[in-house]
């Protein structure tokens, strides 16, 4: 009788790293009282194919000029500023924009809402998958109705030099937020976002350095097929539940709730 | 970046389908010789590109970036990307990142090119 060889060590730490399938996303972790919990609970992922607009590579990277682990004060190496940034991911982004996830650090599967300020200073709802994690990059992908679909990729690795990079590989989900990238608003927003959060990751590994950003179209076409994505839109959800926000507070008055 | 560790084989059977074998590994460091394969393969107006993956050691994120970036260059040409030779893990990493929409999965290369047509 034949039998199934025992996996690999390779095979065995890629069946850790990477995230199982599953049809839809499902939150289930609380949430911070006052945050918004929309967007993310039974939607799909969306990888860019599965976007309207055209595709882009974006690569912000930033060298980090004599990164040290902090507390140990060691030089750090590209698996420690992964490991920093794993168990600490919330903390370098912006302010004022949220990662809500279940666990602290970094786990192949996870799904996080965010909360986010969109164009305009309006929040916006809507989350992540994590697909892939190991001691070298970690990567998320979106769902329906993210301003992007795509996947994106938070990695470090020593060229003459420790660097981190994040990379995204992304299309518009739909054409209104298409029509606002082309506008110059959404692509700005995510520059800086970017930006600022490599900087942040800096400052926690007491180094300097000075973000490049580097802008590739992979695809000059949109996807029409795509359009219809235009009904998971978070942006406009989310607008509408803020605006509806005293219909609810009228409702849980008249009905006695909290 | 990383030293790549992938080799890659170009085979033709026909005069309509070209097909990649890969050995080793399919990351960011792989880009180069990916494309540099689908070119060769894809040379005199190849309709199917088919993906050997009976060799993958090991494919991360990046590598399944490189297999998106790989099919818009396959549509530009109007061509069609089948594969075959998935072990059943990597089949669901095609389904978590929903590649199994856009690139068609065979258990091994007959049926592939008889899906080829």
């Amino acid at each position: 009788m034949s039998s199934t060889p025992p996996p690999s060590d390779r095979q065995k730490s890629s069946e850790q790293a990477w995230a199982k399938p599953s049809d839809r996303l499902q939150v289930d972790h609380d949430m911070p009282q006052g945050s918004m919990n929309l967007n993310v609970h039974g939607r799909q992922l969306n990888n860019p194919l599965q976007g309207f607009g055209q595709m882009w590579q974006k690569t912000y990277r930033i060298k980090l000029i004599a990164p040290r682990v902090p507390m140990s004060g060691k030089a750090a190496t590209p698996q420690d500023i992964i490991a920093g940034w794993k168990a600490n991911f919330p903390k370098f982004w912006p302010r004022g924009n949220n990662f809500y996830a279940p666990l602290t650090e970094i786990q192949p599967g996870e799904v996080a809402v965010l909360n986010l300020k969109g164009p305009g200073g309006m929040p916006l709802s809507t989350g992540v998958r994590v697909i892939y994690v190991d001691d070298e990059q970690f990567s998320f992908m979106t769902p329906q109705g993210h301003m992007f679909a795509g996947m994106i990729t938070f990695s470090s690795f020593d060229e003459d030099g420790v660097y981190a990079q994040v990379q995204a590989l992304i299309r518009a989900s739909d054409p209104a937020y298409e029509f606002f990238f082309k506008l110059g608003i959404i692509g700005k927003m995510e520059d800086e976002f970017w930006t600022a959060t490599l900087q942040n990751l800096a400052e926690y590994f007491g180094a300097s350095g000075k973000v490049e950003l580097k802008a590739v179209c992979v695809d000059t076409r949109w996807n029409w097929g795509a359009a219809k994505n235009i009904t998971h839109n978070a942006a406009m959800w989310s607008g509408i539940y803020t605006v509806t926000a005293p219909l609810r507070w009228f409702g849980r008055k008249a009905t006695g709730k909290k | 970046m990383a030293t790549s560790k992938i080799e890659l084989a170009v085979r033709k059977p026909n005069s309509q389908v070209g097909i990649i074998d890969i050995q080793g590994e399919v990351t960011g460091a792989a880009e180069t010789p990916l494309m540099n394969a689908y070119e060769e393969a894809s040379h005199n107006g190849m309709r199917t590109i088919i993906l050997n993956f009976s060799n993958l050691e090991y494919m991360n994120s990046s590598g399944i970036g490189l297999l998106v970036t790989l099919l818009i260059r396959v549509n530009r040409q109007k061509q069609r990307l089948l594969s075959y030779g998935l072990s059943e893990h990597y089949q669901q990493i095609f389904q978590l990142t929903r590649l199994n929409e856009a690139i068609g999965i065979y258990d091994d290369e007959a049926s592939a090119l008889n899906a080829a047509g």
